[in-house]
């Protein structure tokens, strides 16, 4: 009976505070935690009319989920997903590491801050730029990449990168290395700086050439990092992201190959208005994305580095 | 010692070798694959429509025009949308670091009953989100469809900037705020008089990050506000030139060159000059706080 005497005297003597925070948290409510009752679409045939709320439409309970599953459109858009993160995560670790080291061995330090610069650059400008600028550099009508390739022979004719499936998901990766490539070198090369010059000495006494220091101290030494990001970056392989793919995958010589599971969502629910089945989408799609994530936190956490969570 | 010379002499005649040499070409041509478009899209944005449509502009205009420009600025929709853009920045910048480090504070007060179910109440927000349905009947719901606050409201508070500036705060020595609650200060005038300057370069850090994401949102426009122009935005409507441009495909180069009026605007110098207008903002202040926008990411890697 005290103590809880105690604990009412101590948030009194903090309602401050609770004035402070209590706006912010029903906004959260309102904004994050209210729209979660919206999954109760997912369970229903619903149909927006009006004066009706959520309880007064037809439960069907894991129908729309079958059909789902049946869906063909549906596997394609995960095997998109899942294809283009996977090409993303790849070669977008192997082009960040690759520009840490590289940009770790100028001795310049004009060139090394200015690439430094131009390299986070694009990581600022939003995706409809970037989509932009992109298909004006591979355009066939002039575009400068068609131009360097026919002036060097490789091709006879200008090849049209944005209207052929086959290029698209390359088009995809090329476009997100463009865009953060250096923004995510950011932390190698952090933890490059963190690296005790001492091992170098250690390792030219060892009569270490420059790519085995390269190799054995400084790779080795963001290895840590590395795994850890990749831990963490695998938890959000069901967000390919839709803005590349929705600018300039959105007509029907792409869309077998460009949808993603967002794009699936935003068709089925705001143009053919089946809204439950988009909402089935979404829910799938959240919960696998909340197990991985938690997932993969859990594993970085087991070696023991920092985590989000 | 002479050997100690010899051995560094040695070392700087291998280091400035052939790898030294190429990578530093290397480094100078994705300095220029990253610039290169841009400057590209600038020198189009200020050549004659007529003129690019021949093609063969580089990295600067031949026939100077700055036509293009004077269509943006006597373009209504454009001009709204400019308007919109930085009224929503602003308001969105102002707003949301206000309200992540008020949040920040609260949760970085150790005596705090309730401190730890709080702080999952807000992380949670981090990982679990609803989708894009039921938000989008949210909205209908709120009556935020065509609605300016639709811009302000569902992002003011980020709880990742949050985590950012709550373990700046944490590392601010306790004595500063003690003293303020001692003399008599509420926390909210402790927050505002001395958390808040205390908090500067953290607080830059996140309000470039709100200023930029406002910026460049072009989604929220697209799916709540489409049916209204007074409610437009710069990057929306750079995305609808994109969208015409990636659907007209190849005939859109046919009917450029039909189209034999003088001193008309073609999509694709509508497009460059655009794309310059929506980037502008942020190149210009871009070089100058680098700094601030690149610390950050550090800050928030290292402690969640």
């Amino acid at each position: 009976m005290r103590k809880n005497a105690s604990i009412w005297k101590k948030i009194l003597a903090q309602k401050e505070l609770y004035i402070m925070i209590i706006p912010c948290m029903i906004i959260t409510f309102i904004f994050c935690y209210l729209p979660l009752g919206g999954w109760i679409m997912a369970f229903q045939n619903y149909k927006p009319r009006a004066n009706m709320g959520y309880f007064d439409q037809e439960f069907v309970g894991l129908k729309q989920f079958e059909f789902l599953f049946k869906e063909p459109e549906f596997w394609n858009s995960l095997r998109n997903t899942l294809g283009m993160s996977l090409l993303n995560l790849v070669f977008g670790f192997f082009f960040a590491i690759v520009f840490a080291l590289l940009l770790n061995e100028i001795r310049n330090k004009g060139v090394k801050k200015i690439t430094q610069t131009v390299s986070y650059l694009p990581h600022f400008l939003s995706w409809v730029i970037v989509c932009s600028l992109i298909s004006n550099m591979l355009s066939t009508n002039d575009g400068p990449i068609n131009n360097i390739l026919l002036s060097i022979g490789l091709i006879d004719k200008p090849i049209l990168f944005l209207g052929e499936p086959k290029y698209f998901w390359w088009v995809v990766v090329i476009a997100n290395i463009w865009k953060e490539m250096g923004w995510n070198s950011i932390i190698y090369i952090a933890a490059i700086s963190g690296i005790d010059p001492s091992l170098y000495e250690v390792a030219a006494l060892d009569g270490a050439n420059r790519f085995q220091k390269m190799w054995h101290v400084t790779l080795s030494g963001i290895r840590s990092t590395i795994v850890v990001m990749l831990i963490m970056n695998l938890g959000w392989i069901l967000n390919a992201g839709f803005e590349v793919q929705y600018l300039l995958g959105n007509n029907g010589m792409l869309v077998d190959v460009s949808q993603t599971i967002d794009i699936f969502v935003l068709k089925y629910g705001m143009n053919i208005r089946n809204y439950s089945l988009a909402t089935a989408a979404g829910v799938f799609k959240s919960v696998i994305s909340i197990v991985l994530v938690f997932g993969a936190n859990w594993i970085a956490n087991k070696f023991g580095e920092n985590s989000l969570v | 010692m002479v050997k100690d010379l010899a051995g560094h002499k040695k070392r700087r005649g291998l280091n400035i070798g052939v790898f030294d040499v190429v990578n530093t070409i290397i480094m100078i041509i994705i300095a220029i694959v990253m610039i290169y478009p841009f400057w590209n899209t600038i020198a189009v944005s200020f050549n004659d429509a007529q003129d690019s449509l021949r093609g063969g502009i580089t990295l600067s205009p031949r026939v100077f025009s700055t036509y293009s420009y004077q269509q943006i600025l006597t373009s209504r929709l454009m001009v709204t949308a400019t308007v919109n853009s930085v009224l929503r920045t602003v308001l969105a910048t102002v707003l949301g670091v206000f309200v992540s480090a008020l949040i920040a504070y609260v949760l970085s007060r150790k005596e705090l009953v309730g401190r730890k179910f709080i702080t999952v109440y807000f992380l949670v927000t981090m990982y679990v989100s609803a989708g894009l349905i039921p938000t989008y009947f949210l909205m209908k719901d709120l009556k935020l469809l065509n609605n300016f606050w639709v811009y302000i409201l569902p992002n003011l508070i980020s709880v990742y900037n949050v985590i950012v500036i709550k373990s700046f705060m944490q590392a601010l020595p306790e004595s500063l705020s003690e003293a303020a609650i001692v003399d008599g200060a509420g926390h909210f005038r402790t927050f505002v008089q001395i958390i808040i300057p205390c908090s500067k370069p953290v607080l830059a850090t996140i309000a470039l990050w709100c200023a930029v994401g406002a910026w460049n949102a072009w989604f929220d426009t697209f799916l709540y506000n489409s049916s209204k122009d007074e409610l437009t935005t710069l990057q929306y409507e750079m995305m609808k030139l994109l969208s015409s441009a990636m659907n007209q495909g190849k005939q859109q180069s046919l009917s450029d060159s039909s189209n034999t009026m003088a001193n008309t605007v073609t999509p694709t110098s509508m497009r460059a000059a655009v794309t310059v207008v929506a980037s502008v903002p942020i190149l210009v202040v871009y070089p100058f706080l680098q700094k601030y926008f690149v610390k950050g990411v550090t800050l928030g890697a290292v402690k969640g």
